[in-house]
């Protein structure tokens, strides 16, 4: 860990987190501390528990065992809504914009309800600004490309004004050059402070932007630590790389 | 035997041959609901139309109205097909199944017993076959071959469903199709022809139930009504996609409120559907048999 | 292609993008004055048979804006409508036999009965997929009926009578005061619906029912606001059933249930258009207009049939009504 990082207080905590559907063991036991500010990489094969994990913090899984903590806080059976008031944003695997609403309409919702409504429009233009969209302000979502899908996305989640930000596979699909837009835009959030977990398969993003690499391989955590250590370890090489 | 006793195993009895009527009215539903995720509300009024044309049919050519049943059934099979056929087309394809498509089931429901309202008065109608008014008694129990005949060609319907369903390619792609979509259009079959042909048999199912329905009650043109509570809860008790979930739950149903009926009175049978319905989307959504989530 | 200016300013989409800050003052006085101008007109006409197609219009105007508060800003699809106005129409008798209060009160008492009954089935239901909630509101308006059939106090299957003064001063007739009951009704709910739409709460429902999980995620409470458009939906129905006792003295169970209330509930927003509170508006004019003008030639259930076929016809054809023509790509 680096020097940097070490002083800021806890942001999250997560302590033996595990879900079940049915009888399949989704995610076990799985215990994660991330600092403010700090810009965490979840790597994994597919199916690894990554997303479930996500569903947990975020509160989409209303169930599941173990404790969830923000600033100190315990998530545990709090809303989703909740919790995005309380600083945790995220984005979707799939871009899920609302589709009637034009985009800067689509920004001004998380600042209506969580940030209280003054001034929405003009803040709302102001993160479209960041993300680089002001020009599509008035476009339905559906007019968009899929890297302004995307940014529309961050939008969203930077009118939140979050604490932790958690980027679920946010550049999936996009070309080499609209990645580094996106790793960008994602650097510029986490300088303002901005704690960051990035769920990705993309491999260069992942090691380019993360100080810190945490590996899912069915289910549970088999490393933890800087990225090239992690890397560099025979078990996730095993486990990870070599189904790549 | 104690009077209450007797009174109460009459009650079971006739509860679960009722339990097969609604067997009989959910299993399509559990196809075109549960498997489909096709919120035909529609259903019961199908059941309706079916009734009425046996009663029609029935009078006029002088036969037994379950063998009308079973015979008009193929065109039943062919109004479902047209009717999923606009239903794919308008509403989803376009992904606009919640509000517009449930309104459009809505519409055919409400098309089809004001129709029935205008062609036949809102008068009860009846075709009573010769062993209507035939009663088995076995010690204590009084088994009416009204109840028992149709139940008996229920028995025979779903359980050729059942193994058609679990033996026959179709079949296997129909539950497929309500599991993922997307691996059968991999396996290169077309989901929407299974769509098609599934939503044909539920409609289909649910004349057949209608013409059974005509043998155990006389039927007006809103009975539907009072059948869309009861079909929609045991479709989700019996866990949605499940068809023999559904029996069970349908015959559970009807002995729960055949029961209550004997020692409440009647009028509070409806109730009993609605309360049902109530009592599992807030406790047990997954249905009395679903895995828990 | 950009929105078309073919409506009425007020009738329009607020411009994309930008979020232009709601009116309130011209929509009260232009409602204020149409509705003098209603009340004026009748008044000139001077025939009981005008108040009666006002009242039957405007019946439909509180009861399909009801509606579209949770099923055209929410997506969520309530059946049960003539449930929610029997139940306000019920409540009235009620309270009237009960004691004594007569028509305003009722309405009031209406609209606590009704929005109490839509927070509940809401409450129950609301939690999962929108479908359950419709089938909920299907089998409930069922239910009711049997209750009311069952319940010697309000007269059972045989109905109840309410004796009606015949005429409360300065109103020239008890049709000229119903009429003009309604016709406040009835600017109340459109306001109230078109106050929604334009609130937080009304952006919160069209993003719930763009996206449920999205609007969750940043930061909408989904199930707060779902509940309470239920409980305004729930109450609103009610107070367009309160005023129907008194309006036909005599009230039985297949009167205030009665599938046209059913239907229509449905319909008119659809057809109108869906998501705006001037589409029910729109629908419940023109169709309650239609039905109205077909009563005189074709029957009561062949208008009836026509209504369902329109339904299915608009929803198929025209998804988004008939304000949709007007409102090019949105």
């Amino acid at each position: 860990m680096s020097e940097g990082t070490e002083a800021a207080p806890v942001l999250l905590r997560a302590d033996g987190v595990g879900k079940r559907f049915g009888g399949f063991v989704a995610l076990q036991g799985i215990d994660i501390t991330l600092r403010a500010g700090e810009r965490l990489g979840l790597i994994g094969p597919n199916g690894s528990g990554k997303s479930t994990f996500v569903n947990c913090v975020s509160g989409d899984f209303a169930q599941h065992d173990g404790t969830v903590a923000l600033a100190g806080q315990a998530l545990n059976g709090l809303k989703p809504h909740r919790r995005a008031r309380l600083g945790l944003a995220r984005t979707f695997q799939l871009p899920q914009p609302f589709a009637s609403m034009s985009v800067l309409e689509n920004v001004r919702v998380p600042l209506l309800f969580s940030g209280g409504a003054a001034a929405a429009t003009a803040r709302a233009m102001g993160c479209l600004e960041q993300v680089e969209m002001a020009g599509k302000a008035g476009k339905l979502p559906r007019e968009l490309t899929q890297v302004e899908q995307r940014r529309l996305e961050l939008a969203r989640a930077i009118a939140m004004d979050p604490r932790l930000l958690i980027a679920d596979e946010a550049m999936a699909g996009l070309s080499h050059a609209e990645v580094d837009q996106i790793l960008t835009l994602l650097r510029r959030l986490n300088a303002a402070g901005t704690a960051v977990i990035m769920i990705e398969h993309i491999m260069r993003a992942v090691t380019e932007f993360s100080e810190r690499l945490v590996v899912f391989v069915a289910g549970r955590k088999i490393a933890d630590g800087p990225p090239r250590e992690v890397l560099a370890l025979p078990e996730v090489e095993d486990a990870y790389l070599g189904r790549q | 035997m104690d009077p209450d006793l007797q009174l109460l195993l009459n009650g079971v009895v006739s509860g679960l041959l009722l339990g097969g009527l609604y067997a009989f009215a959910a299993s399509g539903l559990a196809m075109s609901f549960g498997m489909l995720d096709i919120v035909n509300i529609a259903h019961p009024a199908l059941m309706i139309a079916g009734a009425f044309s046996v009663v029609v049919v029935g009078t006029a050519l002088g036969l037994d109205p379950l063998l009308v049943a079973v015979l008009q059934a193929p065109l039943f099979y062919v109004l479902g097909i047209g009717i999923y056929s606009v239903y794919h087309h308008f509403f989803e394809r376009r992904g606009e199944e919640a509000l517009q498509g449930l309104a459009f089931f809505f519409g055919i429901m409400f098309i089809i017993e004001v129709g029935l309202v205008m062609a036949f008065g809102p008068e009860q109608r009846f075709l009573d076959p010769p062993y209507a008014f035939v009663t088995l008694r076995l010690g204590e129990i009084d088994v009416p071959l009204r109840m028992l005949v149709p139940m008996l060609l229920a028995a025979a319907v779903l359980g050729l469903l059942l193994l058609w369903l679990r033996s026959s390619f179709t079949g296997l792609a129909i539950g497929a199709v309500a599991q993922d979509a997307e691996a059968l259009r991999l396996m290169a079959i077309d989901p929407v022809r299974i769509k098609r042909l599934a939503f044909g048999l539920s409609v289909a199912l649910a004349a057949l139930a209608g013409g059974a329905l005509v043998v155990v009650q006389p039927v007006e043109p809103t009975s539907g009504q009072i059948f869309i509570g009861r079909v929609f809860a045991i479709c989700i008790m019996g866990g949605m996609a499940s068809l023999p979930g559904c029996i069970a739950a349908a015959l559970l149903f009807g002995v729960v409120e055949n029961v209550t009926a004997t020692f409440a009175g009647p009028s509070w049978s409806p109730a009993v559907a609605f309360g049902w319905l109530l009592l599992m989307l807030a406790v047990r959504p997954q249905g009395l048999f679903g895995k828990a989530a | 292609m950009s929105t078309t200016a073919v409506v009425p300013a007020t009738l329009a989409p607020p411009p994309q993008g930008a979020a232009a800050p709601t009116r309130h003052l011209p929509f009260w006085l232009g409602a204020a004055a149409l509705g003098v101008a209603l009340f004026v007109a009748l008044r000139l006409i001077g025939n009981e048979y005008g108040y009666y197609v006002g009242y039957f219009i405007l019946q439909y105007v509180v009861l399909s804006s009801a509606w579209n508060i949770l099923g055209g800003y929410a997506g969520y699809v309530n059946f049960g409508a003539a449930g929610f106005m029997a139940t306000g129409a019920y409540t009235a008798i009620v309270l009237r036999k009960a004691t004594g209060l007569d028509l305003l009160p009722g309405i009031v008492a209406a609209a606590a009965v009704a929005g109490l009954l839509g927070l509940a089935t809401g409450y129950l239901t609301l939690r999962l997929r929108g479908v359950y909630f419709s089938i909920a509101t299907l089998c409930l308006a069922v239910v009711l009926h049997t209750l009311v059939v069952n319940w010697d106090y309000v007269g059972g299957s045989r109905g109840a009578y309410i004796v009606r003064p015949r005429e409360v001063p300065p109103f020239v007739s008890y049709g000229e005061y119903l009429f003009v009951v309604m016709l406040a009704l009835a600017i109340l709910t459109v306001g109230i619906a078109r106050a929604v739409q334009h609130s937080r709460i009304g952006r919160g429902l069209q993003a719930l029912r763009d996206n449920e999980r999205a609007a969750e995620a940043v930061g909408v409470p989904t199930l707060r606001l779902k509940l309470v458009a239920a409980t305004l939906c729930g109450a609103l129905m009610g107070v367009a059933g309160a005023p129907l006792p008194y309006y036909s003295g005599y009230l039985n169970p297949e009167a205030a249930f009665g599938l046209a209330y059913a239907v229509n509930a449905i319909a008119m927003p659809l057809i109108g258009g869906v998501g705006t509170w001037a589409g029910p508006v729109i629908g419940a004019v023109v169709l309650g207009g239609l039905q109205q003008a077909a009563t005189v030639t074709i029957s009561s259930a062949l208008n009836l049939w026509i209504v369902g076929w329109m339904l299915v016809i608009f929803v198929a054809l025209a998804p988004r009504g008939i304000l949709g023509w007007f409102q090019g790509r949105r």
